[in-house]
């Protein structure tokens, strides 16, 4: 076991080496000069050679990465063009709402998308696996910020029930820190529970229709112990595979998000980092929330044995 | 007598490939997916039919005019500039549409030639593999952005940006095809009759990703639809002189307490069209992929 967790987390660094070069490489590659499209419309030619510099573009590739990497390797992700300051910086002030709003996303999704998938596949065919369906093409098919809007329009302006925009930090009380969060916890999470509750959903008839299943109901178990205990646990293995691939949705929702909520997060930071053509922000955020998916994944990996003894690694 | 004829399967023409009967069969049998199918050709007619549909020209400002409620004159209103939102939803599913069709198209097409080298060359297989493992690991529409704020601001960037996005998918699922059809026995059958490996690839390879393809293509199409939303919605999108769902949403993002009706006739469009895609999508796999369907 601690064998394989080894290699698996050796494993990640390719990969997120592979990101890190791609996402710096980006730079070389695009057609054009980049340091002209960063430095904008009304620059003056020393502008555009002080980008070039601040950059690295005067400098070949190879080694310009290999300087670059160890600079992030020593938690180093360079200096915003437009604010001056270290982007590791710039990011860390704003860990706190993304992280609040992506773990409430994820624990209400969970939560709600489980269930729905239980009960929709234990009553196939009727109504209420109809809805559960149809919610969950809709969900595929509204857009995250669609959503918000409508949400914000109904709850918060129609209904005032809930705030409009804004964050609150934990610090300051439970309550208005979850307040804040409703909204666009939901909406962030639709696509997300849409997307779980289909997997659950079509795993949990697989599972429902096997010959231990008809055995646990033959022996006059509740169908709530057959439903949770035998079937719920044995189709857990791609239930937690879609959950870690579908945080690829809720990193990308959270960009989307943030801005229509003004929450002051990495997402916010990243759309000011687009306006303003800010490069290094936008490298250090896709290394970083790259990581952290990556490293998502390989939970669910390692969580597999606690779902499936059988599996051995 | 008569009954026992009528029972007769009838002769298959030779035109006709399996795939495509398979699609109308789906068509008929899943109400859901020929609603998304006509929905989407509606769609494509409005697209193409836009300026004769009482559209005014979408670019027209008019700043007495700016920011009506929709009325009969303005049927979904008037935005900041005083240009007229009907025409501008109207005209902006050309964008949406162009660019969901277009990546779809270029997405499937590149990763399927990536795919197919990857799958037979085998040395190739761990390099471009690692290289897609990477990509996969950023998130789409990070990576888009990444792209876009790198390059000038324009409809090809947005699309090659998102079928960048795209591609890793399709080589994955490619690849997993042709690795497991290697194995066939018509293909052993093939290499032992000494065919050479263009032929194969054409003749026993290539038709078999035919269909796992469509449906890979539609649920591309809806995802780059709902991308390109995305990223004009965020300022790195389309340019803000063309029309799309996403730029008006976009600037209106300031104006949602005044004049919501910015953002939801924009985005009741969007949302159409993404679902109409998917409910064609979702018909296809049940269709061309029994594997998948069952339970889906």
């Amino acid at each position: 076991m601690l064998g394989y967790f080894v290699r698996r987390l050796l494993a990640t660094i390719p990969v997120i080496a592979m990101v890190a070069f791609f996402v710096f490489a980006l730079l070389y590659l695009t057609p054009g000069d980049p340091a002209a499209v960063i430095a904008g419309d009304i620059a003056t030619v020393a502008d555009i050679e002080r980008i070039r510099h601040q950059l690295g573009l005067d400098q070949p590739l190879l080694p310009r990465f290999w300087s670059w990497a160890s600079a992030v390797l020593h938690g180093d992700l360079g200096i915003s063009i437009f604010t001056n300051l270290p982007v590791t910086q710039l990011i860390g002030q704003r860990v706190e709402p993304t992280l609040s709003l992506a773990l409430c996303t994820l624990i209400v999704a969970v939560l709600v998308a489980v269930p729905m998938g239980v009960i929709a596949a234990w009553k196939a065919g009727k109504l209420i696996d109809r809805l559960v369906m149809l919610f969950s093409v809709a969900g595929f098919s509204i857009p995250v910020f669609v959503l918000a809007y409508l949400l914000i329009y109904l709850f918060a302006i129609e209904l005032d029930w809930l705030p409009v925009q804004g964050y609150t930090p934990l610090h300051e009380g439970l309550w208005p820190w979850l307040r804040h969060l409703i909204l666009p916890s939901i909406a962030l999470g639709t696509i997300y529970i849409a997307l779980i509750a289909r997997i659950t959903r079509a795993t949990m008839l697989d599972v429902l229709a096997q010959d231990y299943v008809r055995t646990a109901h033959a022996k006059g178990l509740a169908p709530g112990v057959v439903l949770m205990r035998h079937a719920l646990k044995n189709a857990a293995v791609p239930i937690v595979t879609v959950i870690g691939i579908g945080v690829a949705l809720l990193i990308s929702g959270v960009v989307v998000t943030e801005s229509v909520f003004a929450i002051p997060g990495i997402g916010r930071l990243t759309v000011d980092a687009i306006i303003r053509r800010d490069y290094p922000i936008i490298q250090g955020v896709i290394l970083i929330f790259s990581a952290v998916y990556v490293l998502v994944n390989l939970a669910v990996d390692l969580s597999y044995r606690l779902f499936d003894p059988r599996i051995q690694y | 007598m008569a009954v026992v004829t009528d029972a007769l399967p009838a002769p298959v023409p030779v035109s006709r490939s399996p795939t495509w009967l398979r699609i109308r069969q789906a068509l008929r049998r899943h109400p859901t997916a020929l609603l998304g199918a006509l929905m989407l050709l509606l769609l494509i007619c409005m697209a193409l039919l836009a300026p004769f549909l009482g559209t005014v020209d979408p670019q027209a400002i008019s700043p007495v005019r700016r920011l009506r409620e929709p009325s009969e004159m303005y049927w979904f209103g008037t935005d900041m500039l005083g240009r007229d939102v009907y025409s501008r939803v109207i005209y902006g599913a050309r964008v949406s549409l162009a660019v969901g069709l277009t990546v779809a198209a270029l997405a499937t097409t590149i990763g399927l030639a990536i795919g197919l080298v990857t799958g037979f060359v085998r040395w190739l297989d761990g390099i471009v593999m690692r290289v897609m493992d990477g990509l996969m690991s950023i998130p789409g529409v990070l990576l888009a952005i990444a792209l876009i704020a790198l390059t000038k601001a324009s409809l090809e960037n947005v699309i090659i940006a998102i079928a960048v996005t795209e591609v890793p998918r399709v080589v994955r699922l490619i690849r997993s095809l042709v690795l497991s059809l290697r194995e066939q026995p018509f293909v052993d059958a093939a290499i032992a009759a000494g065919t050479r490996t263009a032929r194969i690839l054409t003749r026993h390879i290539l038709p078999n990703t035919v269909a796992p393809l469509l449906v890979q293509g539609t649920y591309i199409c809806a995802s780059a639809m709902l991308t390109e939303a995305i990223l004009s919605f965020l300022g790195a999108g389309t340019p803000p002189n063309i029309p799309s769902w996403g730029n008006i949403m976009a600037e209106a993002r300031s104006l949602f307490q005044i004049a919501n009706y910015l953002i939801f006739f924009p985005g009741i469009f969007l949302s159409l069209a993404v679902l109409s895609v998917n409910l064609l999508g979702d018909g296809l796999r049940d269709a061309l992929d029994p594997r998948l369907a069952r339970n889906m």
